[in-house]
């Protein structure tokens, strides 16, 4: 959060306490801003915190341990489809999410790390092929099989609960002052988005992060220092895939429904241009990243379709085709303006607090 | 002094049509400046990449310590007590000088990864161990003022003292240094053949490969010459400077523009 804070200009600069409050501000009121102009907007909040923890979690193989992983939305299917079958009358098994959650969490895990496997020799353009040919292999199983009812999907997944009560319900806090679902997600999110950040650093500043890092930088040389390179590689995929599993399966809660066509190679591309623009490496970047390019693209829709009517009279540009033209031209700015994006990693591997030069090392 | 390192037996090692080694003997013994010389092409690091690993060789083994070492198991090897420099340094470039060494500690500590997302007593205590270890190897090689600098934005000889530092990190019975005076001027060669010294002196063995024969000839116990991939002398540097055959392979025979 400090990032973000100090990312802002001017103000990040000269005041940094105003800038963090600021930051933490709008993170904490930005449901109920976005409530009072409409709930299409808090869905649209709620949707983009799960972008933040799928881009978080991509960033964790491709920022950290440079690994490009092109078919990254499969785990968040695998995660998906765990809570669509042990929480839903699908099969009428209806498991609490601290079961299920964990769940798909490791099954997203195991799949990372069937994946990891035969790919391990690979480097850059190969391994990025193979790993999207892994992506569409899920999608089109999960596609095709009758028990996940083909391209149909499941319906009717159980929300979030906690002993009983459906966050889906909202909370009546009195009489006439009720907090709406879509406000309850966005926080119950919100704590999950932070729990991943506080465990993607804890792993940064570890000897692991060192490890993943060593191996993006000069696999070669990580080998002579004696770092396991299989094993580091596997427990990045598998690392990475947890949170792509985690974000499934409280999509599934959120949406109540899944299909394959929420997991398509593009999904899996847009989340790693929301890496690739925000910074790959810096978790404040790809945080940005991720809550830009999940807005921006709403805004555009809304902006985008009632002009076209009143100029055209009709639709002519489709909001799906406007989003991907609004990440290739994000891509392409960046690419020009900001070439190692929008805040540039300078992620640090060494606990601050045991730096000596603690001026130096800020 | 005289106890026995690492002994290299009979190893080979071709090419397509090359033999880059053959069937080349050696002994290294504990506490020596051991210098592998020979023109380029000779198959010096040839015989570095066999030894740490990076490359399996088609004959021949090397015993290390008293048991076998494993081949091409470049991080196994490291484990045993062999750490290695690369002739083109090697260090990794988004992170600090001390991050490089701590990331050459990472051999050495045991933090699983439960430890490291509970953050528990042991991964806390280990980490603050690893910065302290990392700052102290930095001020061995004299580049601490630089601990928080980027490894690639150090000048050429000190990436060269980084790199050793970070073999070093992996508390190595044997270091393996890959031409490191190459590009250096006079002074830092100086300097860098001071550093070397003081490594032996504390107790890790020296294998040496080096172009700059002088610096082999001054420092080292002990030197081996390759040619054409086999060793044509070894022995201590006074005599192997005289030895017609390092000679003629340096100076005629017209194979080389030596």
């Amino acid at each position: 959060m400090n990032e973000l804070a100090e990312a802002i200009p001017y103000l990040g600069r000269h005041h940094p306490k105003a800038a963090r409050a600021l930051v933490l501000g709008l993170i904490l009121l930005a449901p109920v801003l976005a409530a009072s102009v409409g709930n299409t907007w808090v869905r649209v909040l709620d949707a983009a915190l799960l972008y933040v923890m799928l881009a978080l979690g991509l960033n964790l193989v491709v920022g950290f341990a440079g690994l490009l992983d092109l078919g990254y939305i499969a785990f968040y299917a695998v995660g998906a489809y765990t809570w669509a079958f042990l929480a839903s009358p699908h099969i009428g098994v209806h498991l609490p999410f601290w079961a299920v959650l964990p769940l798909g969490a490791a099954f997203a895990a195991l799949a990372g790390v069937l994946l990891g496997f035969p790919v391990l020799r690979l480097r850059g353009d190969y391994l990025a092929i193979v790993t999207l040919g892994f992506g569409e292999i899920v999608r089109i199983f999960m596609g095709n099989l009758s028990v996940t009812n083909g391209p149909q999907g499941i319906n009717m997944l159980d929300s979030l609960s906690l002993f009983g009560w459906e966050i889906s319900r909202g909370l009546q806090v009195t009489e006439n002052f009720k907090i709406n679902a879509l406000v309850l997600f966005y926080y119950a999110f919100l704590l999950f988005v932070v729990g991943s950040v506080v465990v993607i650093r804890r792993l940064q500043f570890s000897r692991i992060g060192r490890g993943w890092a060593a191996i993006r930088d000069d696999e070669l040389a990580a080998k002579a220092i004696g770092i396991n390179t299989r094993n580091m590689k596997l427990l990045a995929f598998a690392m990475g895939a947890t949170f792509g599993g985690v974000s499934g399966g409280l999509f599934g809660s959120f949406q109540g429904f899944v299909s394959p066509e929420s997991f398509t190679l593009l999904e899996s591309i847009a989340v790693l241009t929301m890496v690739v623009f925000g910074g790959m490496g810096n978790l404040g970047g790809v945080i940005v990243g991720a809550i830009a390019l999940s807005l921006l693209p709403e805004v555009l829709r809304h902006i985008a379709l009632p002009l076209q009517q009143a100029l055209f009279g009709k639709v002519l540009l489709d909001p799906e085709v406007l989003r991907m033209l609004l990440l290739s031209l994000a891509m392409i700015f960046m690419m020009l303006l900001r070439p190692a994006g929008l805040l540039p990693a300078n992620a640090r591997y060494a606990r601050a607090e045991y730096l000596h030069d603690k001026q130096e090392a800020a | 002094m005289s106890i026995t390192l690492l002994e290299a037996q009979s190893i080979s090692k071709r090419f397509g049509g090359i033999q880059a080694l053959a069937e080349v003997s050696l002994t290294i013994r504990k506490g020596e400046i051991y210098g592998l010389i020979g023109p380029n092409g000779a198959g010096k690091t040839s015989f570095f990449n066999v030894l740490t690993g990076a490359y399996t060789p088609d004959g021949g083994e090397f015993v290390f310590a008293g048991s076998e070492l494993p081949t091409g198991k470049p991080h196994e090897v490291v484990a045993r007590g062999i750490a290695r420099t690369f002739q083109n340094i090697r260090l990794f470039r988004e992170m600090t000088a001390l991050e490089n060494v701590m990331a050459g500690h990472h051999l050495r500590s045991d933090s699983t990864l439960w430890g490291i997302l509970l953050q528990n007593r042991h991964m806390r205590e280990e980490e603050r161990l690893i910065t302290e270890r990392a700052y102290e190897m930095l001020r061995y090689v004299g580049i601490e003022r630089f601990a928080n600098t980027l490894s690639r934005n150090l000048s050429y000889g000190d990436q060269r003292r980084l790199e050793i530092a970070r073999a070093l990190a992996t508390e190595p019975q044997l270091l393996a240094l890959d031409e490191p005076a190459a590009g250096m001027n006079a002074t830092e060669t100086a300097q860098l053949r001071t550093l070397i010294e003081t490594i032996r002196h504390d107790g890790v063995t020296v294998l040496l490969i080096e172009h700059d024969v002088k610096l082999v000839m001054g420092l080292c116990d002990r030197v081996a010459v390759l040619d054409f991939g086999k060793k044509i002398a070894e022995d201590v540097p006074a005599v192997v400077q005289r030895d017609a055959a390092v000679i003629e392979a340096y100076l005629g025979g017209g194979h080389h523009a030596h």
